[in-house]
């Protein structure tokens, strides 16, 4: 008979490897290993940088030389050792792609394995998609189209190039340069990344794309992203990555910027799935990742993220709502198997009137992983009426993971109305004996009870990707049963 | 359509179910009685398969099957059902979504097609009729939320819809309104053909009078003690299961 138990569920889980590994065979051009002033000047010079951008990045540098690497997050690893990684790796090409069918067949093959075919992404989904291989963008489509609107979506070295006076005004306007360990070290060596800048009233008419992809090995990427939403304007942004397996660790520290004027709305969607290393914690993504972004007045801001990867993940999305009326939005599923560990959570700083924040956090745990969540409410002095509600619910699919919830809340103001509830609870045996006795495979049950758990979250995620991200919680979470 | 010889059963190394025989064919409608603790959920649990229970003794033969060697998924593929005595809670998981999947799951089994998502729907509608179920409630997360008699009143339309050869009901009764009693009975005297059967298992005779069983058992003890027509019922209600005691002490 076959008794399928919790504890077959966990060993199944635990044997699972990560199924999109592999690397594919591009030709790579990359620097030599190391940071100091000289590698910052080489990729400044290599992307052919303004003196502006390049003294950005030396400041960045000196700053970063008198940090110490921070320690607090619940998660433990070896530290990344700074001065063995290569800070560049870009794509060999003699010029950029003009249309799709120039593109290097080898990286189309890629984009199929990955199951985003770009003829199929545009046709089907009319998202366009700004494909980030090894750090430099090689094929950005519907552009025209944007452009007719005024909306700006581009590589950020194009952005440099072509529309310096915004990445001037608003880079480092809600990152600031020596805000933290690893954004201080983006800031220093981003090799690339994404801008976009939707102008005053536009309603962007797509979902903007970025599929994200570390490709060399021993390659750090550092990208960067701009978002800029400008009065009464609206854009869905979407962030999607899976990576090759390898043997050493990646470094990711990727800098993240919204910046919503008045009235305007940013959706900023990220499915993540980075190698998480195999069934012993060895080889997967480290992934430093500072997400934040601020609100004017009436404007909303709203963080969704799918995170099923990396070996180490610490990440923050948070709002800061400057503007009076404005809202901040967190939904997040956080995914730990095996070894994995996740730092992630929120900051939702409440500085206007009236304003509002959200913050729904899932946590699945398997294996022998740790989830953790640790999000801050920070209501201002003159925040009046300043509302947040939070809820941290955590699932168990084995007895040797573990789930913390550190909800910190700070509060200055007398009229805010702060809520917070949190759950634990074990994936129920009765649960999956219900939907076995409906004639339901355990993993189709799994899949099911797990979706079911995330719904509020998937159900913030565009159509398209929330199919995706259901596809993905569905690979972190099932063995190939059989 | 199932016999089930000399089964024994037992959790956590108490044994429950004691030499247990039970032969059902198609067509018939049995009733199981006994008080409570006598094994009756077991034996539904043991026959569709949950793993706490470990069986030590005896066999069950299903439609020509080893049933004991089965998943509890087959099981339930080859047209086993269980009407739980208590419905489980599936947050954020619809109950349309929940039974596409299932019956689909059935359908792959025998060798058909999905069905197409029109046929499933007018199938909803047809079975959800057929129980009087809200259709609001076809679409709200599974038992999330629902009453005690509503959970009920789903696991019948859920029966309806994947439409098994072999219904076990665990005390469905019990929990329901006399309106949604006449209902529930209903729906299952609808769903009844020659080609399948149904297993009852209830303390009232009151249900007897909606649905007529072939057959009245009595579970005393982890074994079927007395077995008769549906006249046994009324006998079982007036005299209590004392009555039962007493004579199989002698
Ligand atoms: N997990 C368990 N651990 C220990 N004993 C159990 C367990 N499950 C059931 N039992 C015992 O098995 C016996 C039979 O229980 P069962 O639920 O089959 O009774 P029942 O006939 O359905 O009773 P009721 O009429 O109250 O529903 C009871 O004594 C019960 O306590
Ligand atoms: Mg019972």
């Amino acid at each position: 008979m076959a008794n399928y138990t919790e504890d077959d569920l966990a060993k199944e889980l635990k044997d699972q490897e990560y199924k999109f590994g592999f690397v594919s065979d591009i030709d790579t051009d990359t620097i030599p290993i190391g940071l100091n002033e000289d590698i910052v000047r080489l990729i400044s010079s290599k992307k052919e940088e303004p003196q502006w951008m390049l003294d950005y990045r030396l400041n960045a540098l000196a700053i970063w030389s008198t940090m110490n690497e921070p320690s607090w997050a619940h998660v433990k690893y070896k530290k990344p050792d700074f001065q063995s990684i290569a800070y560049y790796s870009a794509p060999k090409q003699t010029k950029k792609y003009e249309s799709w069918d120039d593109v290097d067949p080898e990286m189309k093959a890629t984009m199929t394995k990955l199951g985003i075919s770009m003829e199929e992404q545009q046709r089907l989904t009319g998202v366009a998609v700004d494909f980030v291989m090894d750090s430099v963008s090689v094929a950005t489509s519907f552009k025209e189209k944007l452009g007719e609107l005024g909306i700006i979506f581009c590589s950020f070295s194009d952005a440099v190039q072509n529309h310096p006076e915004l990445v001037k005004k608003y880079m480092g306007s809600v990152v600031p340069t020596q805000d933290n360990y690893y954004a201080t070290l983006n800031a220093a060596v981003f090799t690339d990344g994404s801008f976009c800048y939707i102008p005053k009233g536009v309603r962007c008419p797509m979902e903007l794309s970025t599929y994200f992809r570390i490709n060399a090995g021993g390659t750090g990427q550092f990208e960067r992203t701009l978002v800029i939403a400008d009065e009464g304007s609206y854009v869905s942004y979407l962030e999607g990555c899976t990576a090759p397996q390898r043997d050493e660790n990646q470094l990711h520290a990727a800098v993240v910027e919204l910046i919503a004027l008045e009235n305007a709305e940013i959706k900023y969607s990220t499915v993540q799935n980075w190698y998480p290393g195999d069934k012993n914690g060895l080889g997967g993504i480290f992934n430093f990742v500072t997400k934040r972004g601020v609100c004017e007045k009436n404007a909303k801001i709203s963080w969704t993220q799918v995170e099923t990867g990396s070996a180490v993940t610490w990440k923050y999305p948070s709002c800061i709502l400057k503007g009076d009326n404005s809202v901040g939005e967190f939904y997040s599923v956080a995914v730990t198997n095996n070894y994995q560990q996740a730092d992630t959570g929120t900051k939702m700083i409440h500085l206007g009137k009236n304003t509002k924040s959200t913050i729904i956090s899932k946590g699945i745990s398997a294996g022998k992983s740790q989830n953790s969540y640790r999000g801050l409410v920070q209501i201002h002095k003159n925040a009046h009426n300043a509302r947040n509600f939070s809820q941290c619910d955590s699932l168990l699919m084995s007895s040797e993971c573990g789930a913390h919830t550190f909800p910190y809340i700070e509060c200055k103001n007398n009229s805010a109305k702060i809520e917070h509830e949190a759950t634990t609870s074990k994936i129920g045996e009765d649960q999956l004996f219900y939907c076995k006795q409906r004639g339901i495979s355990e993993e189709k049950a799994i899949g099911l009870i797990v979706n079911g758990y995330c719904k509020e979250v998937l159900n913030q995620l565009p159509m398209e990707f929330a199919v995706e991200a259901q596809k993905l919680l569905t690979i972190s979470l099932e063995g190939s049963v059989g | 359509m199932i016999t089930i010889k000399d089964l024994h059963a037992s959790i956590e190394g108490k044994p429950i179910l004691k030499g247990l025989n039970l032969t059902v064919k198609a067509g018939e409608i049995h009733a199981i009685m006994g008080p409570n603790g006598a094994g009756k959920s077991t034996l539904a649990s043991v026959l569709a398969g949950r793993e706490e229970y470990e069986i030590t003794q005896g066999d069950v033969n299903f439609n020509g099957v080893d049933l004991l060697s089965l998943s509890v998924e087959e099981r339930a593929r080859e047209g086993l059902f269980l009407a739980f005595q208590y419905p489980v809670e599936i947050p954020g998981v619809s109950n349309i979504n929940f039974l596409r999947t299932a019956l689909n799951e059935i359908r792959e089994h025998k060798g058909e097609k999905g069905i197409s998502a029109k046929d499933f729907m007018s199938l909803v509608r047809e079975k959800s009729a057929l129980v009087e179920l809200d259709s609001k409630l076809a679409s709200r997360s599974v038992n999330e939320g629902f009453s005690g008699g509503e959970k009920k009143r789903n696991e019948i339309f859920q029966m309806a819809m994947l439409n098994p050869i072999l219904s076990i009901l665990d005390e469905t009764d019990s929990g329901l309104d006399i309106d949604a009693l006449r209902i529930v009975a209903n729906g299952v005297n609808q769903l009844k053909t020659d080609q399948n059967a149904t297993i009852i298992i209830t303390h009232y005779q009151r249900l007897l009078d909606y649905i007529i069983p072939d057959f009245v058992h009595v579970l005393y003890d982890g074994k079927i003690v007395k077995s008769g027509g549906k006249d046994l019922a009324l006998e079982l209600e007036e005299k209590g299961y004392d009555w039962i005691k007493n004579n199989t002490l002698n």
